[in-house]
Formats: structure tokens, C-alpha cells, sequence
């Protein structure tokens, strides 16, 4: 049957009997960063597309409708009409900081997209912390966030900078704590155990209410981290223009606004590899006949299926609720977010030692 | 008492918040609420919404009639000026002189649309039209005239 592993296979055989074993290697390692740049570059058009259809419907209004049928390649116009900009940098700004920052944001990304398992087999580093690193990696977003604020001299800019570096601190702990309750209940960090300890149901069934509880401040964190509204305090249009790429033009606003929607996607990715089993069918428990009917459908269909449904929950969340004051804002990480997620874990490591779960 | 009320506090924001969620969830599914009107293509079947209010009109009946008095009280409920009323003394078939307006000016570039003209108007003789599209190359071709040339007040109208 058709699916990734078998393509990835096939190249890997293929080159071994051309090449010796370094040049596979390094030809192998250039394929996949090319098919990780693709992959950036179709998810920016699907997503920027996706979202401003999505918006448009929970508004009533009808969305573009214009470029294509129903209006689908208005992102591709969009994103020639960035290419030809100019990419300018003002007079005041830190020239080397200010132009490096993007490019720092797509890093991250892409350093992100590593251990991040697509389909059956198909990973482009399972290393054995993969869930440490994501947690380690994804803190680093946060100084690209805050070059580009420092390095415009712009005060809104440095003003929203700052405000995403109080926002994606403090959140970054209730994710990382709510991420330790799945690594709790299977007992490992690997990526691909993660989703094998899910084979006899995902863990958001299988852990009963609090691992709930764990993927509900989950989600609220990563919509935190990912700078998105109800939390776009860095960018709080209305207050502060654009907040940190107030100052950018060009290819290289572009380059931050790839970064935000592949960021999104990446978190709910994770969010779908560590609750909802990652590539992996929907298991329930026993019933052969009926796990054996959904492995027909290809594992990466799973994965991209429910990585879509959580990013539609995140934009779900964008366009019903309304932006939240800096106050609120840590309020609600410090004062409700983080005390439920240390109470939950207590309790899901109570539940793991006493093995309460199925 | 203080978990109680936290809890309680949770439980609430968790509820407004769904419900804003379960409506926005609707619009999404149900395309049919979706109010935008896609303008220049269906211009021939155009609805507007009752209380839409494009321009000042005077209707006038078939025989050149209208039910100005010129009282002048639209002129005065402007609050910008929009509105200038210009005298005539037409003879009654008596013979006696009686004030009636030669012009009533309208400066559709300064109107807002704010409808007190209209509540102002003693007779009725004036009204929103739904008419939208007034762009027009010269400016003077917003000053309109609302009575029609040689109309005259309707019988009956004080």
C-alpha cells in the first residue's frame, strides 16, 4: 500500500545501490530539507488560506472569493505580492540584529519539525528526548521575538516584544507541565513510544478526566506560546500596530508570518502526537474487528487529520474571543492555569503509580 | 470557602466561553446567515434594508405637487448646515400674497444621513430615498434641488 515509510524506503535502497554510504547520507539529508522547505511553504499558503476562510465564515461574511474558485489561491497572490516588496531597514535599527531575527523564527521552526513523527515510520530524528527537546527548542522562539523588537527602536515594537517575552515565559510552564502528564502516564520522552504507548487508545481517553484537564491548559498554553488571539498581546494591532514587526516589509514580514503559522501548526502537531495518538487509528481497546478497520486508512491521514482539527480549534479560539489585557493575561497563567496543572499532574502521577488508567 | 468560590470561578469562564464558541460554531456551519452582499455583481437584485438612508428626496405627485411649506424647520434641525430654503410670494387666487419656496437646497456633500430633517418635518414633505451611488466628477452636481421646477404646494397643505 501507498504511504510514506514505503517512499522513504524505496529512496534510502535506491541511493544505497547508487552511492556509498556518505554520499547517501548527504543526499539524503538535502532531500529532507528540501522537503521540509516545501513542506513550510505549502503549509503557509494552506493555512494563511484556511484561516482567513474560517475567519470569514464565523464573522458572516464570505471570505476571499475573488482569486480561483471560492477564492483559494488569494494566498499565492498574497505571497507574490510580498516577494516584490522591498525588504527595508529603517535608519535607527540595529542592521545585523534586525535582519537576522526572521531568520531565527524560521530556525526555530524548523529545528521543531525534527522529531516530529508524520506517519508510520516516517520521522526525521527520533532521539530519545524528543518531547525535552521540543520544550527546550520552542523557548528559543521567544529571542527572535525579542531581536526584532530591540533591533527596530521602535517603541511599539519593543513594547510588544517585551509583553511576548512575559507571555511566552510564563506559559511555556503550564504547557511544559501539562506535556509532563502524558510523558508521566507512558513513561518516556522518545516520540515514537509515545505514540506506541497509545495503541490501545489515545491517552485523552485512556487518562480519564485529568489528562482532559491536562490537554484543555495545553492547548490554552500553546495558543499563549504561539503569540495567537485571544493572547496576540505581541502584536495587539489596535494598540500597538503590528508590535514587534511594526518595522518589517517585505520578504522578511513574511518570513515572521510563515514562522507564526508553521509555529501553530507545529504545536498541534505535538499536541495531536502526545493526546491524540499521533499517526496512530483510533484503538479501542478490545475491539479487533473494528481496529482492524481503521488501520486501512493511511497513518498519515490520522496524523494530518488531527493536527488540522486542532488548528482549527485554535482558530476557533482567535476569532470568538476577545483579545486579553497583560494583566489578565498573566492572571490567568499564574493564578488559574498553572496551580490546575500542578494539582493535575499530582493527580496523574497518583493515577500512574496506582495504574487507574486503562 | 475561597476553593469554592475559585472553582466556581473556573466553572464559569469555562461556560461563557463555550457558549461563544457554540455560537461562533453556527455561523460556521450555517452558511445562509453569511449578510455579505456582493455588491457590483448583484446591483440588479440589490436588497436593502428598510431603514437604509442614501439621500434627501421631496416626492412630488402627478401633478407636479409637493407638501413643502417651507416652515423652514428642516433648515433649523440641520446640525450642518445641509438644507437652505429660498423664498418665493406666490398670489392666491384671492389675490393676497402668500410665502411659498422658489428653491430648497440640498448639499448632498455635507449631509451625514442623520434623519432629523425629516423627523423635523411638520408635513411630511420630505424623505430618505435608498439611492446609493452618488459619485459623481464635479462636486457642484451634489448641490441638488429638491423641488421640481414649477411645482407648487399641494392644496390642503399648511
Amino acid at each position: 500500500m501507498w504511504s510514506f515509510s514505503g517512499i522513504a524506503n524505496n529512496i534510502h535502497t535506491w541511493l544505497g545501490e547508487h552511492f556509498n554510504a556518505t554520499w547517501t547520507m548527504i543526499i539524503e539529508m538535502v532531500i529532507a530539507g528540501v522537503a521540509v522547505i516545501g513542506l513550510f511553504a505549502l503549509l503557509g499558503l494552506v493555512l494563511v488560506i484556511m484561516e482567513r476562510k474560517v475567519s470569514a465564515w464565523m464573522q458572516i461574511r464570505l471570505g476571499p472569493n475573488r482569486v480561483g474558485p471560492k477564492g483559494i489561491f488569494q494566498s499565492l497572490a498574497d505571497t507574490l505580492k510580498l516577494l516584490v516588496k522591498e525588504g527595508m531597514t529603517p535608519d535607527g535599527a540595529d542592521k545585523l540584529l534586525f535582519n537576522v531575527a526572521p531568520f531565527i523564527a524560521m530556525i526555530v521552526a524548523m529545528l521543531l519539525l525534527a522529531p516530529i513523527a508524520f506517519a508510520s515510520n516516517f520521522q526525521l530524528w527520533d532521539l530519545n528526548i524528543g518531547v525535552l527537546y521540543v520544550s527546550a527548542v520552542s523557548s528559543i522562539m521567544v529571542i527572535s521575538i525579542l531581536m526584532a523588537g530591540w533591533a527596530s527602536n521602535n517603541k511599539y515594537s519593543l513594547m510588544g516584544a517585551m509583553r511576548s517575552g512575559a507571555q511566552i515565559v510564563s506559559y511555556e510552564l503550564s504547557a511544559g507541565l501539562s506535556v509532563l502528564a502524558v510523558v508521566v502516564m507512558c513513561g518516556s520522552l522518545q516520540m515514537s513510544e509515545i505514540i506506541e504507548s497509545q495503541r490501545n487508545g489515545w491517552w485523552i481517553f485512556k487518562g480519564h478526566i485529568p489528562m482532559l484537564i491536562a490537554f484543555i491548559t495545553f492547548i490554552i498554553a500553546v495558543t499563549a506560546e504561539t503569540n495567537r488571539a485571544p493572547f496576540d498581546l505581541a502584536e495587539a494591532e489596535s494598540e500597538l500596530t503590528a508590535g514587534f514587526h511594526t518595522e518589517y516589509s517585505g520578504m522578511k514580514f513574511a518570513l515572521f508570518f510563515l514562522a507564526e503559522y508553521v509555529n501553530v501548526f507545529i504545536v498541534c502537531a505535538i499536541g495531536a502526537t502526545l493526546f491524540l495518538g499521533g499517526w496512530m487509528p483510533l484503538h479501542i481497546g478490545n475491539w479487533e474487528g473494528f481496529n482492524h478497520a481503521m488501520d486501512y486508512i493511511p497513518s498519515s491521514l490520522w496524523f494530518f487529520g488531527k493536527t488540522f482539527f486542532l488548528i482549527f480549534v485554535i482558530m476557533w479560539f482567535r476569532w470568538t474571543f476577545p483579545r486579553l489585557r497583560i494583566d489578565q493575561l498573566l492572571n490567568l497563567e499564574w493564578k488559574y492555569l498553572l496551580p490546575i496543572s500542578m494539582i493535575n499532574l499530582l493527580v496523574v502521577t497518583a493515577m500512574a503509580i496506582l495504574g487507574w488508567h486503562f | 470557602m475561597f476553593v469554592i468560590k475559585y472553582i466556581k470561578e473556573v466553572w464559569t469562564a469555562v461556560r461563557s466561553l463555550l457558549k461563544g464558541m457554540k455560537r461562533t460554531l453556527y455561523y460556521f456551519t450555517h452558511h445562509k446567515e453569511i449578510i455579505t452582499q456582493q455588491y457590483p455583481d448583484n446591483r440588479d437584485t440589490l436588497v436593502l434594508p428598510e431603514r437604509f438612508k442614501g439621500e434627501v428626496v421631496m416626492p412630488h405627485d402627478e401633478n407636479n405637487e409637493h407638501r413643502c411649506t417651507g416652515c423652514q424647520a428642516c433648515e433649523l434641525a440641520c446640525p450642518n448646515g445641509t438644507i437652505k430654503v429660498i423664498f418665493k410670494n406666490d398670489l392666491t387666487p384671492e389675490g393676497k400674497k402668500k410665502k411659498a419656496i422658489d428653491k430648497l437646497v440640498y448639499h448632498l456633500e455635507l449631509c451625514t444621513m442623520c434623519n432629523l430633517c425629516i423627523e423635523a418635518c411638520p408635513s411630511d414633505a420630505i424623505k430618505m430615498a435608498q439611492t446609493f451611488e452618488h459619485s459623481v466628477f464635479d462636486r457642484n452636481q451634489l448641490t441638488k434641488i429638491l423641488n421640481k421646477p414649477g411645482s407648487k404646494i399641494m392644496e390642503g397643505v399648511e
